[in-house]
């Protein structure tokens, strides 16, 4: 082991979280929004049987432990990237695993806002895209900036977790050096670049989340 | 014009109906300050939100310069709605946007071209008092500003009807004035119809021009402003015309049980009289002021008045009929005589 496999393996997690996070919140922000938009209540209601096969769907995706989420999307790996094994492999368990978890995360968010900023867009006349798009997405943008943050260090700690089954990236190092090959000072190496990667990532998303909250400006 | 016929609301809530609305019944002409008074809970607010449909009325019509509302397809409801504004007690405003982008969401809603939206909200801006603000945020402006900035948002689209929710009850009286004023400015200027909802009835006597009080979701009574308060012919308007002769009258007759109370109401000719004064030198019985609440409205005194008369059972008679007997004072035993 080397430095520059350990800088390449930091590259490697960093690249399979950012990209994974990024998908999951293709994926988990419309979900997200459906989620709030689509309530009887909301902006956009939609039928009841909808909302509760939505819902179901997403606590079953979110109580499937990762581990054999990961092997249970292989076919998925396979038929997208090619493989199953490797760094952009791990990408697409991942992406599954976080999107519900996203979704309901952007749900949350969404919901912290006050009804009556809705309520003032309806009031004149916006349509539930405009106000989904103008007033909920954007008003709730640091709160998302922040759930952002979280779903990128959770997913941090997924990415390690799959060097178990052929993930690239520190997870890897850690286990098959680490444990496999009783290296425990390469195994810790790769636990403290772990700690300091989330570090980094909450740094910077709260950052931002506090930057672009223009409720703190005084 | 707003014409509101058998309007009435019913929320379906876990423990049965509660019914917000009962048979309304108003007609809003063009280009007036229309007041809708009530207490907490009598309904005004989905009174208001039934207006814009932002409320469902279970039964009923809204009638707005002869097109009903409910009838309208969503796309067409949107279109009125751009033409009904409605400012908020919490101001509603978009928390991330500057002012200048508040005041330019409507326009932005409608449609209209970004440069042309930014001039007009920057005249807005400067026909509400905060040219300066433009580029500040809403949590940068106190509250004070902050409705300002809504009202600024409102006007955005040219609407015909301004909505007013309750849109100076988080301001101090103050502040709160001078909102008023700035409504009743545009009101004179534009002649958009204002309807003002609210549980003050200062905020009725400072701009509006005829009010409907609403009690228990139904309108019991309505009418000029002076009219009402010279003669408030029901329990629900007498307590909002002088509301702290009602309480204190309930709290004096528990008070001092064997007392003789008694509440005038003056309604215009009478406060030039000093009648507690003349009471005095014509008839020797002394009474004790023990609240008192009049103002003038239109150059014309109304108010109340709470009065102790003498524990002797015919000095305090005598002293009742002598103030009965006056032109334009009604007389109400509060405790016993």
């Amino acid at each position: 082991m080397t430095a520059f496999d350990f800088a390449f393996a930091v590259w490697e997690t960093f690249y399979i979280t950012v990209l994974s996070t990024a998908f999951a919140l293709a994926l988990g922000l419309p979900l997200g929004v459906l989620l709030v938009a689509g309530d009887k209540d909301g902006v956009l209601p939609l039928p009841g049987w909808l909302m509760h096969g939505l819902n179901f769907v997403i606590n079953i995706l979110r109580s499937i432990p990762f581990l054999i989420l990961m092997i249970c999307v292989f076919p998925l790996s396979r038929l997208i990237i090619g493989t199953t094994v490797g760094t952009n492999a791990t990408i697409v368990p991942l992406v599954a695993a976080a999107f519900p978890f996203v979704a309901r995360l952007v749900e949350t968010s969404l919901r912290e806002l006050d009804a009556g900023v809705i309520e003032a867009a309806q009031s004149m006349g916006a349509t539930p895209l405009q106000i989904i798009v103008k007033v909920m997405i954007p008003e709730s943008l640091p709160s998302l900036v922040s759930s952002m943050t979280t779903a990128l260090t959770t997913i941090l700690g997924y990415s390690a977790m799959s060097g178990a089954i052929g993930g690239g990236g520190l997870g890897k190092i850690a286990i098959s050096y680490g444990y496999y090959r009783y290296q425990a000072g390469i195994m810790l190496v790769a636990v403290v670049l772990l700690v300091v990667l989330v570090q980094l990532f909450q740094t910077v998303g709260t950052f931002f989340a506090t930057r672009c909250d223009k409720r703190l400006r005084k | 014009m707003i014409e509101l016929k058998h309007l009435s609301k019913t929320f379906q809530m876990k423990d049965g109906a509660v019914e917000a609305l009962r048979d309304i019944n108003l007609t809003i002409p063009e280009g007036m300050v229309y007041g809708i008074i009530g207490m907490s809970g009598a309904g005004k607010s989905t009174l208001v939100r039934c207006i814009n449909l932002l409320e469902r009325p279970t039964e009923g019509e809204v009638v707005i310069d002869g097109e009903e509302m409910g009838s309208l397809s969503p796309a067409e409801l949107r279109a009125r709605r751009q033409k009904i504004a409605m400012i908020f007690q919490q101001f509603n405003l978009l928390m991330q946007r500057s002012c200048l982008a508040n005041v330019c969401f409507p326009m932005e809603l409608a449609g209209v071209k970004k440069a042309e939206a930014q001039k007009r909200a920057r005249e807005l801006l400067q026909t509400v008092g905060l040219p300066d603000k433009a580029a500040a945020y809403p949590a940068q402006l106190s509250g004070g500003q902050r409705q300002r900035v809504a009202i600024a948002r409102a006007l955005a689209t040219d609407p015909k009807v301004l909505l007013c929710d309750e849109a100076t009850s988080a301001l101090d009286p103050d502040t709160t004035r001078s909102i008023l004023s700035l409504i009743q400015d545009i009101n004179r200027r534009t002649g958009i119809t204002v309807v003002v909802i609210t549980h003050q009835m200062s905020v009725v006597e400072a701009i509006c021009d005829r009010v409907a009080i609403l009690d228990g979701g139904r309108v019991v009574e309505e009418g000029t402003v002076q009219d009402i308060f010279a003669r408030p012919k029901t329990a629900a308007a007498r307590r909002l015309v002088a509301p702290a002769g009602g309480r204190t009258a309930r709290e004096m007759a528990s008070f001092a049980p064997d007392d003789h109370i008694i509440r005038l109401t003056f309604n215009g000719s009478s406060t030039a009289k000093p009648l507690v004064a003349s009471l005095a030198a014509e008839t020797g019985i002394l009474v004790s002021v023990l609240s008192a609440d009049t103002r003038d409205i239109a150059g014309q005194c109304f108010g109340s008045m709470m009065l102790r008369l003498p524990r002797d059972v015919s000095e305090a008679r005598s002293a009742a009929d002598y103030i009965r007997a006056q032109p334009g004072v009604t007389v109400e035993e509060v405790t016993g005589l």
